[in-house]
């Protein structure tokens, strides 16, 4: 296997680059309607909050009952007059299918959209029985007849511009005069649809929610077609996996809320259809035209194929199971900045795309199935706060990265790092891997041996062999290491702190600010004791979040526990813990309750605080701002680009409003991610991927309004991506607050 | 319900392009024949004192006249004041598929039946629904597409939808 990663990582770059290049544009464009739409409608509702944790809690409770659940529902199904299956995999249900439309004589079928379908591969299994499938709702149906694959698990054709569908109806039909506008196209697709609608054997959709009380399924639509296709013919499938169940009626009212914003920013979808079938609403028998009236309700038949294929031990597996509270929304894809530029057909498996896919592949398949696309998730976690029903996507991502690290062989190079990086992963994780995820030791060494390590890092020979063995970019500055780590700078500077604190903080020095952005840290430390706090700079040791973004989750617990013993008796002796790095003070919020037992994380997280957010505190319990640096002459506008975990902990606003007490006038990014993310950007498969992201910031800091502005940012990769993308450099906010501003780089 | 969910729904089902009138018993003949585009299919109204008897529209109607049917009346609700959404409770005479094949729908909706919130609305539908009642549609506007590249209105479902609002009952 390693022997192949240098060329698997030239095909992934080839691909996402092909990807980038076809795909891109339309895929953005469309994505980032349906993102900025949810933003707005999130924003916009009263209680988004209170329906979100509602969800999440009809979810947990639904997925804790199951097996009694779809009893229950299956009971009232059949009471109701209609048939249940519950089908073990894909084969099952699509056997089940072929036999129902085997027992009708049918000979064609219509679909409304079902990801579950896809899932189980039913048109295929269908289409091998002569039965004409047509696909009903408009992406689908153009899919079908370009017989691409989703690149979307709501817009499934997003990666499709108007021309090229435009084209595509003109060569499958042979049309004369092409058609143009939307209106045209869509015109177009619904005649052909009616007339195949007119004449199905069986209609089949998908359920987006099933009620075991009443035996009813929810379909949320737009378009109408999943209600033509469920009343139209006499015959009415719906599949659905097992975990589409919730208990009662009156638990779709949040999700109902949710829904239309979480997807495309929507209000409302146009249709929310409660189908509790075989329903009296009559087929219609367009073989007979003439007759008045429609026929008789009760010849109606309905089958619901319950599909399980893994998710009973998705159910019992304490990091996946998670994925089942899934409505499968899209917004995860929507938010994710990676997404954004490559859709689906890159980020995502066999059926499902976006954030969750990782979760709902390797649920189906193994990790094995989410092993091309998981590493696009950089655990940014946007889509944390975008998911309706509070997953915790990223945390699915990196525990099915870290079952992929642990299914290597070992390989040939290994030796080259094993000495350098002592952790608790398994032989033959990806070389690029354990260096990124060691980076913490790494940059120790790099800092004892920073002359020599440097001119290393300078060298091309050094830098190709990087390159090809670990997979760094060699197009990425790699970092200059300070030869005087933060705490030793600390140690032997003469006592500066207040005479008398109003409070006691610990500066954690974190890897970066410990040993190659120094310069950072030593502007915190006067900026906190300028407002009268007593530092002080402990070896502590590096946070974990190295190994966790690579999925070394044993590496990171070791890292997480010793953070743990060495902050422990400082915050029991009443000091705070002040952290610079963003997804530093992420980890300790959010991850550490993974990682340690419930005491100790609880405890770090509750006195952990990031450096504005901490200033901000002080500056409104009456610390003077006078004390603190402020702009030069001329020098007070500056463009502020947050980091993307700070923003996730709702920290950004402290930031802004420190620098505007200070004086400096602020304009603020809004992009979704500066494309660094960490290592991900110093990654040959992906650092044109990460470029093509950077490129919004980009933009966004060289309009007419932001390009005469000093540029600061809040994390270390955001920094150094935009030191790549601008001209001009970037820094830490901090330099502009700190008091003794301009002594340290 | 209050005279500030029927502002709102009027408000909110505008914004999601439906129409809606205001009338009453004895003007609905009038607001009814003004919203018909014929041929027209229905259902019967249950409301007292309106009936689509006086109308040429068809009750019953046969598959072929359903295809061909530029108007399909139905009565509807509950309604949702927040999200401008009417319900669109399926009968054995095909209310549903009257509803949706032709162009335009013209929605009856007595204004005693708009709730302010979606919940309310949900709770009533779903005690119809445990009572047997086997379909209902919340229907906001008309039915709508982004996948050929803008939003189109009108896909499989009607293009148009017309609210008639009775009120004073
Ligand atoms: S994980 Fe959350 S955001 Fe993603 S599709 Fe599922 S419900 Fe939507």
């Amino acid at each position: 296997m390693s022997e192949e990663r240098p060329r698997s990582r030239a095909g992934t770059a080839a691909r996402l680059r092909e990807l980038l290049d076809t795909e891109g544009a339309a895929v953005e464009e469309n994505v980032s309607t349906f993102n900025a739409g949810r933003y707005r409608r999130y924003a916009e509702m009263d209680a988004t909050e209170e329906y979100r944790e509602e969800a999440r809690r009809i979810k947990e409770e639904a997925i804790e009952r199951l097996p009694e659940l779809v009893e229950a529902l299956t009971e009232q199904v059949e009471e109701n007059g209609g048939t249940v299956y519950l089908a073990d995999d894909a084969a099952d249900a699509r056997e089940y299918v072929r036999k129902v439309a085997a027992d009708r004589d049918a000979e064609s079928v219509v679909k409304s959209k079902t990801m579950t379908s896809e899932e189980v591969h039913l048109n295929a299994g269908l289409e091998a029985d002569g039965i004409d499938v047509t696909e009903t709702d408009l992406a689908e149906f153009v899919l079908q007849l370009a017989e691409e694959e989703p690149s979307h698990i709501v817009a499934p054709a997003i990666h499709k511009s108007r021309s090229e569908i435009a084209a595509l109806f003109s060569r499958t039909f042979d049309l004369d005069e092409p058609l143009e506008t939307p209106e045209e196209l869509t015109r177009f697709a619904r005649e052909r649809l009616l007339e195949r609608v007119t004449e199905a054997d069986i209609g089949i959709t998908g359920a987006n929610f099933l009620t075991a009380d009443t035996g009813t399924l929810a379909l949320v639509t737009n378009e109408g077609n999943a209600r033509k296709c469920a009343v139209t013919p006499d015959t009415h499938v719906a599949i659905a996996g097992v975990e589409k169940i919730v208990p009662s009626m009156a638990d779709l009212a949040p999700f109902l809320e949710l829904i239309g914003p979480a997807g495309a920013g929507q209000d409302i979808t146009a249709y929310v259809s409660l189908l509790t079938p075989p329903v009296e609403t009559p087929a219609i028998d367009f073989e007979a035209p003439g007759t008045a009236g429609f026929g008789d309700p009760d010849d109606r038949e309905f089958h619901l194929v319950l599909l399980d294929n893994g998710r009973t031990a998705m159910r019992e597996d304490d990091d996946l199971r998670e994925t089942l509270y899934c409505v499968r929304c899209g917004a995860c894809a929507n938010s994710c900045a990676n997404f954004q530029q490559v859709g689906g057909h890159a980020f995502g498996g066999e059926t499902y795309s976006g954030g969750i896919a990782t979760g709902w592949e390797a649920g189906i398949g193994g990790p094995e199935a989410a092993a091309e696309f998981n590493d696009l998730c950089t655990g940014c976690s946007r889509c944390v706060d975008a998911c309706p029903v509070k997953i915790d996507i990223p945390w699915i991502n990196t525990v099915v990265r870290d079952r992929l690290n642990r299914g290597e062989e070992p390989g040939r190079f290994d030796f080259l790092v094993e000495g350098l990086t002592p952790d608790a992963e398994p032989a033959g994780l990806d070389l690029g891997k354990r260096l990124f995820g060691n980076f913490g030791t790494l940059a120790k060494w790099g800092s004892r041996t920073a002359p020599v390590a440097n001119a290393l890092a300078a060298s091309s020979v050094a830098r190709a062999a990087l390159e090809r063995v670990a997979g760094v970019d060699r197009r990425r500055d790699l970092p200059r290491f300070d030869p005087e780590p933060l705490t030793e700078w600390f140690r032997s500077r003469p006592d500066a702190g207040p005479a008398d604190p109003t409070r006691e903080a610990v500066l954690y020095p974190d890897v970066y600010t410990n040993y190659v952005a120094t310069g950072r840290g030593k502007a915190a430390v006067r900026t906190l004791e300028a407002l009268g706090v007593d530092v002080t700079v402990p070896n502590v040791g590096a946070s974990g979040r190295a190994p966790l973004s690579q999925g070394m989750v044993a590496t990171a617990t070791d890292r997480a526990e010793t953070v743990a013993d060495a902050l422990s008796p400082e915050i029991e002796a009443g000091r705070d813990v002040v952290v610079v790095e963003p997804s530093d003070l992420a980890l300790f919020r959010r991850e550490y309750g993974k990682l340690l037992d419930d005491d100790r994380a609880e405890m770090i997280s509750e006195h952990s605080y990031e450096l504005f957010e901490y200033v901000f505190g002080l500056l409104e319990k009456g610390a003077d701002p006078d004390a603190l640096g402020s702009p030069a002459d001329g020098d007070a506008e500056v463009a502020y680009h947050s980091h993307c975990q700070q923003r996730t902990l709702d920290l950004e606003a402290g930031t802004v409003s420190v620098l505007e007490t200070c004086g400096y006038d602020v304009e603020t990014s809004d992009v979704e991610c500066c494309g660094m993310a960490g290592s991900f950007g110093y990654k040959s498969d992906y650092y044109e991927l990460s470029m093509a992201v950077g490129e919004r910031l980009e933009s966004q800091f060289t309009e007419p309004e932001t390009e005469g502005r000093r540029v600061v940012a809040s994390g270390v990769s955001c920094v150094e991506q935009l030191d790549s993308l601008l001209e001009r450099p970037a820094s830490h906010p901090v330099h502009l607050v700190d008091p003794g501003g301009g002594t340290d780089p | 319900m209050s005279s500030d969910s029927v502002a709102t729904f009027e408000r909110r089902a505008a914004d999601r392009r439906a129409t809606v009138e205001r009338t009453t018993v004895p003007e609905f003949d009038r607001a009814l024949a003004d919203c018909l585009a014929e041929p027209a299919v229905g259902v019967p109204l249950p409301f007292d004192g309106v009936s689509l008897a006086n109308h040429p529209v068809e009750i019953d109607p046969s598959p072929a006249t359903l295809e061909a049917a530029a108007t399909g009346v139905t009565p509807v609700g509950p309604a949702v004041a927040e999200y401008g959404s009417v319900v669109v409770p399926s009968d054995e005479r095909g209310a549903e598929a009257i509803s949706l094949y032709p162009e335009t729908h013209v929605a009856v909706l007595a204004a005693s039946d708009v709730h302010a919130s979606l919940s309310t609305a949900l709770a009533e539908v779903g005690e119809e629904i445990a009572a047997g009642l086997s379909s209902a549609v919340f229907a906001t506007g008309p039915s709508a597409t982004a996948d050929m590249g803008a939003p189109v209105y009108g896909v499989h479902g009607p293009a148009e939808l017309r609210i008639l609002l009775l009120e004073d009952r």
